[in-house]
């Protein structure tokens, strides 16, 4: 139930970002609508500000299940400097969390792959039982970063979770220009990784799934990749036009298997909720995203005095 | 007092830190034999497994999972076999550990050290001479070292592991083991971005780092004999550059020499005339000239190919003279 309304905070989020854009209130917004069975049952599975996270660009419900607010993604989205993420210096969905263990991200595909083996190095290390979490497109699993950062954790089994969000298309080049394999997992098996397909709109299957692997990891069992199959139902970002390349038929088949509205039918099902609850829980979320982009739109801009701060840690 | 060649010292170093904090550890290819240069050789025996492993080839990946354990709490040192080598991995330099201070609004700095054994003289060939540190150097968030004594080596290199971020540790394979010195025993810290004068004079300035500050002061001693006295300044640290001791070096002499191995064309020696320029330009008594390699891809392998790349310490007594009599 809590799970199913974090998924909805999710789209709602993602569906105002858009919104704004178009409005002209937010240059560049970008979402994971249709992700977010895949995003909420993964990030449910780990323990906030004890594993590491390294999501990527499409990840509000990863970051919402994490711990950050419906506040601090519309902080996000008009960049503005009490923004946790980056105090406005970069675009949105660019996570970062000191306390949520969240390091801060690049728009650059692959890079987190690596750096997330690192996390979950240094936490081996230093004794803890935290794994790491990384996040990324199937598009990103071309790049030499993903083999690269992978290959390491197979080799040193360091406690990682690679999580392929498979939605079909990087920007405009649908899966076959990316790959011949049907299946990103079956690369798992070149790192002697376990690699496991599963079905991203299923909500309690990716949250078992993810489970499994997060308590294997932190036996000592080394790193799983999760493939999980799902489909976006936006463009890329808001400088996308996704009539370009794909069908209306395609997209309207994959909103029929919406996330959201699949699970709210087996709650239905189950008598756990009520049409009733579902909808005044929806109307909620929507209140909730607008009060918080209310007090987000009068939070103050950054200071252009403030543009040469940070480049060096420690010293002020 | 112990006597240490530039290898002796970073390896004495890495030694030390490792000591004193459980934090640092050295990763790269083959770190745990000791390296190509032997520079990491005991390590692995003394501090285990755990903190000194050999790492897949894959540069971008390892030097990815060392900002990864930085972020982590640790302090990696990074070894780069030869900083040919960096290339892979120049995008996790520069996209990550670079910017993540910045972009996260001093939430997450890097402490990371990436060692790197660069410039020519050894035979090394196209792919094991290259000095790259103007790459490195023109990018806000890295700060790149560059010693040319024992002492400094150890010194800095001890810095760059205290400090919170990344830096880019550039050795000169040559200095490793033909260049000996004594190093204290109670060595004082050094301070990364602060140059020094390893000799004075008032006629010309040569203003050099690294292998070149070696084959400066072999030219300044040379133009001694001929009345010509020259001030060396080694700038240790090529990025953030000591703008102060440039401009004193500058000011004191009104005549500027630039010496480095890495090609001319937006070296170093670019941007040290360029602050030169700014800042004392009333001082002036000749044009800011510039030793460096050709801009050729890289030294070739032959020795004669070598050496006609190599800036040496004739080619810098020529032009120190030629600008003396200016």
């Amino acid at each position: 139930m809590e799970l199913w309304h974090l998924m909805l905070l999710a789209r709602k989020v993602g569906e105002r970002w858009f919104t704004l854009n178009r409005q002209g209130r937010a240059p560049f917004v970008i979402s994971g609508q249709g992700h977010e069975a895949t995003q909420v049952g993964t990030a449910a599975a780990l323990t906030p500000g004890k594993d590491w996270v390294m999501p990527y660009y499409r990840d509000i419900g990863v970051v919402l299940t994490m711990g950050m607010t419906v506040d601090d993604l519309m902080l996000d989205v008009f960049a503005k400097a009490t923004n946790p993420n980056s105090a406005g210096r970069q675009m949105p969905a660019h996570w970062s969390s000191k306390e949520l263990r969240i390091p801060s991200q690049s728009s650059v595909v692959g890079t987190q792959v690596p750096i997330a083996a690192g996390l979950a190095w240094a936490a081996k290390l230093r004794g803890e039982d935290s794994v790491a979490a990384v996040y990324i497109g199937e598009g990103g699993t071309s790049q030499g970063d993903f083999h690269e950062g992978l290959n390491f954790a197979a080799v040193q089994r360091l406690p990682l979770i690679v999580v392929v969000e498979n939605n079909g298309y990087a920007i405009t080049e649908a899966q076959e220009k990316e790959m011949v394999i049907r299946d990103v997992a079956d690369r798992a098996a070149g790192y002697g990784v376990n690699g496991v397909v599963v079905d991203g709109n299923d909500l309690l299957l990716v949250y078992r799934t993810m489970q499994q692997a997060v308590q294997e990891a932190r036996m000592g069992g080394g790193p799983t990749l999760i493939e999980a199959k799902t489909y976006r139902t936006t463009p890329h970002s808001s400088d996308d036009d996704d009539r370009r390349y794909r069908t209306r038929e395609e997209l309207e088949l994959w909103i029929q298997r919406d996330p959201i509205d699949r699970f709210r039918r087996n709650l239905l099902d189950d008598g756990i909720l009520s049409d009733e609850h579902a909808d005044q829980l929806s109307t909620e979320a929507d209140e909730e995203v607008r009060a918080a982009e209310a007090r987000a739109a009068a939070a103050p801009d950054p200071d252009p005095a403030t543009l040469l701060d940070h480049l060096f840690g420690g010293a002020p | 007092m112990t006597t240490m060649t530039v290898a002796e010292a970073i390896g004495s170093a890495l030694r030390e830190a490792m000591q004193a904090d459980d934090r640092v550890i050295v990763l790269g290819e083959d770190v745990e034999v000791g390296g190509v240069f032997r520079v990491t050789q005991g390590l692995l025996d003394e501090f285990g497994p755990q903190r000194v492993f050999d790492t897949p080839l894959a540069e971008s990946g390892f030097v990815g999972a060392g900002i990864g354990a930085a972020l982590g709490g640790l302090r990696p040192v990074v070894e780069i076999q030869f900083v040919d080598f960096i290339l892979p991995a120049v995008n996790q330099l520069i996209s990550e550990a670079a910017k993540m201070c910045w972009r996260s609004a001093g939430a997450w700095p890097v402490p990371l050290v990436v060692r790197a054994p660069y410039g020519g003289g050894v035979h090394g060939g196209l792919s094991h001479s290259q000095s790259l540190e103007a790459l490195f150097a023109h990018v806000p968030g890295l700060k790149v070292v560059m010693p040319a004594t024992p002492a400094d080596a150890k010194a800095l290199l001890l810095a760059a592991i205290a400090d919170p971020d990344p830096v880019i540790f550039l050795e000169h394979k040559r200095t490793y083991r033909f260049i000996r010195d004594e190093v204290p025993d109670d060595l004082p810290p050094a301070r990364i971005g602060e140059a020094t004068l390893r000799r004075d004079g008032d006629d010309v300035a040569i203003i050099s780092y690294g292998l070149m500050l070696h084959e400066s002061l072999a030219a300044a001693e040379q133009l001694a004999e001929d009345g010509i006295d020259c001030r060396v300044l080694d700038l240790r640290t090529v990025a953030p550059l000591d703008r102060e001791a440039i401009l004193d070096a500058a000011r004191g002499t009104g005549k500027v020499v630039i010496v480095h191995e890495d090609h001319l064309t937006g070296g170093i020696g670019g941007e040290v005339a360029a602050l030169i320029a700014e800042g004392a330009f009333a001082h002036l008594d000749g044009p800011i000239v510039r030793v460096a390699g050709p801009d050729v891809p890289a030294m070739g392998y032959h020795h004669a190919l070598e050496e006609a790349f190599m800036p040496n310490a004739a080619r810098i007594a020529a032009a120190a003279r030629e600008l003396a009599a200016y």
